[in-house]
């Protein structure tokens, strides 16, 4: 039988989640601290993701070296990752050396050094993380679309942040945005796998419960105001393969209309991690060969954000001609009601996401501490029951709503040839 | 370190007594193994139609084959292949290697049917249609357009080219876009014909199934299948030596990072240097943040985002790799950082410490490996494919820590020569 998962909050105010499964001798241990790159105003963008980087680079206890070494030692895995809403760290280990995991996250927590060397190295490693992207044409095309959307809302810029921030960035900024945010009043602790919830307890608080409260990080907060009219751009670069992306407002994870746009989503590009080759888009664009290929994506966030249709064009096709059957597709949504069957196929295909999901506890213990970071785990046990409710007449309803095209940002990718 | 919560450790590895090997009447071989803790099912495999029997006139051939299979089949036309798998949320795809054409697939356990019949009747009666292998054809060039924009993927094609020459592991299994242009419907009906067959295919499934069960369904679908005249793989021609250091830069235009590759031949999977490789290579450029490059290149110098090194050992003669992305002011520098490595590497192969912290690695990470239905898979392909016994997993610790310095010392000098590397930059 399914243990529940048990939600404790510690009194300097750190959530614990704990989720007992017995099926394999590992733990999965992540800690989440509320803080993005939507955290950052002009002038310090990457800075969070900047911090992750630094947090590998030791305490007075654990050294880098030390600690790198001693978790691939115990053959563990660890990692982090910085998003727009949040900053998450992980070590998945055997189940008999979590106490390695744990130990060390409440060190670093209190005691990174971030030392000025450090910084420096890593600043140019960022940089060249950055260089990298840089030579995918889509990144180029998404950033700028991102820019667009966003005039006032710091989801304006891209996670890694602009390279002026990442030559300018100091120290003591690093380490001031460290402190600030780096809290146990900030932090969800998330732990799935082989242990028993009463003795993991007991050591979580052992280990984290000393660590003072201090104060509560504020976020920014700047809502974007509403669009009014189509926004379009271009961007030139090399290669021959044109691409246009087209970025929708969507709301946020916690919004009544979320669902209903979860199952439209699915009807226009297929469900995230499926392939999508009966997907009304690709039927319509790619089988009909107006495309090469078009794929689509949105994210569960704090503050409404974008659902992103990105197309291939062909080279012997005009980019506006796929643009406008796009178009049709959207309007077909606008006036006809899905039939039934398309919905429930959209909550089949979840049901088998879910189903692959949970051969790994790695993601098990990943999903209850993202959801925290939007809403509660809730969000996710409920959200087979939630897709299962929505009607033909709620998808009608959101595709009105949610794709209007003077919302939206519209991006051409221009390749200029191999010489350029 | 505290024992509050350590418990006796399950057993995750496969073995003979829970891998049900057997094989068909037709030639299939079937692995399976269960695994009831999601109500899912995977399976994986190959059979031996791979590029090696293309001719260089029509590279790519095999893998234009592989991706054409779901195309279309005697009963089913694209859209209703896949039409059945997305509505249940399963998947199914092929792909092609040197020696062999891959498949994996996996769905609900209760979908297993489906995925079986849907991988009997592409791999046994596809029609290649005219109008979707255009479609197809049109895809793969745009593909190949940004293989030449994709500075990582170009610095590998030039690389392989360099160190194995004619050998058809010198040939990108995606062609070229002249070949890709010149192949015919004809062409991969007749490669279909003569090459796809039961003789030589492999099968693993795991998932929540009984073993026995699985088989039965596996040869429910694919039982009957009858191939004559199945031609054999002709055998690899040998390797021509590399006599001194060969050194190339494709130049791709407006890029902001280049990739670089230095790197040589490598041990075969079945080569009794193969643990010692692969434990040097997880000091040299794996182990934690990618062993001794990683610190080198990426740590001290800030040089790289990634920067690590790779073995890749297979059926013929592997390669052993270092990989970098840096900017393109910054290649000869790296170079330099990479081949002083090799160097400290050949030359006092590893420390004690060192070779002892790769095999606690190597040894503790195997539950993490074997957690997913396609860990397992992958694990006994490959067993059952380099003939490494059921008993792989039984024997691995003891064949991890048999290795010794001297052992590890020795394949560096063997493999690695710091006069005859091959070096491929590609960039602005």
């Amino acid at each position: 039988m399914k243990k529940p998962v048990t939600q404790v909050t510690l009194k300097n105010g750190m959530k614990i989640m704990l989720k007992e499964i017995h099926t394999a001798p590992i733990i999965s241990s992540w800690i989440w601290y509320r803080v993005g790159s939507r955290d950052e105003p002009t002038g310090k963008t990457g800075i969070s993701h900047w911090t992750e980087h630094m947090m590998f680079k030791g305490t007075k206890k654990f050294p880098s070296k030390v600690l790198d070494k001693a978790i691939s030692r115990d053959g563990g895995r660890w990692n982090a990752s910085t998003s727009r809403d949040s900053t998450r760290y992980y070590e998945t280990m055997p189940a008999d050396k979590i106490d390695l995991a744990l130990h060390l996250e409440s060190d670093r927590m209190q005691n990174s050094i971030f030392d000025k060397k450090e910084v420096e190295s890593e600043r140019t490693v960022i940089i060249s993380e950055r260089e990298g992207s840089e030579n995918e044409p889509t990144f180029r095309l998404s950033e700028a679309v991102q820019h667009a959307a966003f005039r006032v809302h710091p989801y304006h810029h891209e996670i890694i942040g602009d390279k002026a921030d990442l030559r300018s960035i100091t120290r003591d900024d690093l380490y001031n945005h460290y402190r600030t945010y780096y809290v146990p009043g900030n932090a969800v602790l998330s732990i799935a796998g082989d242990f028993e919830t009463k003795s993991m307890l007991k050591r979580i608080r052992d280990l984290y419960e000393p660590i003072p409260s201090g104060p509560k990080p504020t976020r920014l907060i700047r809502p974007e105001p509403e669009q009014h009219g189509e926004l379009r751009l271009a961007v030139e670069g090399p290669g021959e393969t044109a691409f246009t992306q087209i970025a929708y407002r969507f709301p946020n994870a916690t919004h009544s209309d979320y669902f209903p746009l979860q199952v439209l989503e699915s009807l226009l590009n297929g469900a995230s991690g499926l392939s999508y080759k009966t997907a009304r888009l690709y039927r319509a664009l790619v089988d009909r060969e107006f495309a090469v290929d078009v794929s689509g994506w949105s994210e569960a966030t704090i503050d409404p954000y974008l659902y992103r249709i990105t197309i291939t064009h062909r080279p012997d096709r005009k980019p506006e001609k796929a643009v406008a059957v796009l178009d049709d597709e959207i309007k077909k949504l606008q006036d006809d009601l899905v039939p039934d069957e398309e919905i429930q196929r959209a909550v089949k295909q979840a049901r088998a996401v879910f189903a692959y999901g949970s051969e790994n506890i790695t993601h098990q213990a990943f999903w209850m501490g993202y959801t925290e970071m939007f809403s509660d785990y809730s969000w996710y046990t409920n959200y087979l029951k939630k897709l299962a409710k929505v009607t033909p007449k709620d998808v009608q309803r959101v595709a009105q709503i949610y794709f209007q095209p003077r919302s939206r940002v519209i991006g051409s990718y221009v390749p200029k040839g191999k010489g350029a | 370190m505290a024992k509050f919560i350590a418990k006796p450790v399950k057993s995750s590895l496969p073995s003979p007594e829970d891998v049900l090997e057997v094989q068909l009447s037709n030639g299939i071989t079937i692995l399976a193994r269960s695994n009831f803790n999601s109500p899912a099912i995977s399976f994986g495999g190959y059979l031996p139609a791979g590029a090696i029997f293309e001719s260089d006139e029509k590279l790519g051939l095999a893998d234009f084959v592989a991706t054409s299979l779901m195309r279309g089949t005697q009963t089913r036309t694209f859209d209703a292949i896949y039409n059945e798998l997305e509505s249940v949320g399963a998947s199914l795809g092929f792909d092609s290697g040197v020696h062999n054409t891959n498949f994996g697939g996996r769905a609900l356990v209760e979908d297993l049917p489906l995925l079986l019949e849907l991988l009997a009747e592409s791999l046994q009666t596809p029609t290649f249609p005219a109008d979707e292998v255009e479609r197809l054809r049109t895809q793969l060039l745009t593909g190949l357009a940004l293989r030449e924009q994709d500075t990582s993927d170009m610095a590998d094609l030039i690389f392989e080219q360099m160190l194995y020459d004619v050998h058809p592991y010198g040939r990108p299994g995606d062609g070229y876009i002249e070949t890709i242009r010149s192949i015919t419907r004809k062409d991969m009906k007749e490669f279909h014909r003569r090459h796809f067959g039961p003789r030589g295919m492999v099968l693993a499934i795991v998932g929540a199934i009984h073993p026995k069960k699985a088989v039965e369904e596996v040869e429910r679908y694919l039982g009957s299948w009858q191939v004559s005249g199945q031609k054999e793989a002709p055998p690899l021609p040998p390797l021509k030596p590399i006599r001194k250091t060969k050194k190339r830069h494709h130049t791709i235009k407006g890029k902001a990072q280049s990739d670089l590759i230095v790197g040589v031949i490598g041990p075969t999977r079945k080569s009794p240097d193969f643990m010692a490789a692969s434990l040097g290579n997880s000091v040299l450029g794996q182990f934690g943040m990618m062993g001794r490059i990683g610190d080198v290149v990426r740590e001290r110098s800030g040089l790289a985002y990634y920067a690590y090194s790779s073995l890749h050992a297979g059926t013929g003669p592997g390669s052993w790799e270092v990989i970098a992305g840096v900017n393109p002011a910054n290649v000869g520098r790296a170079l330099g950082l990479i081949e002083k490595e090799l160097s400290r590497f050949v030359k006092s192969g590893v420390t004690k410490e060192e070779l002892a912290d790769s095999q606690a690695n190597y040894v503790g990470r195997l539950p993490l490996s074997l957690e997913s239905n396609n860990g397992v898979i992958g694990a006994i392909l490959n067993i059952h494919r380099y003939d490494l016994g059921m008993d792989y997993y039984q024997r691995y610790e003891s064949l991890v820590r048999s290795v010794t310095r001297d052992d590890v010392a020795a394949v560096a000098r063997k493999y690695i020569d710091l006069e005859r590397l091959v070096i491929a930059t590609a960039g602005p």
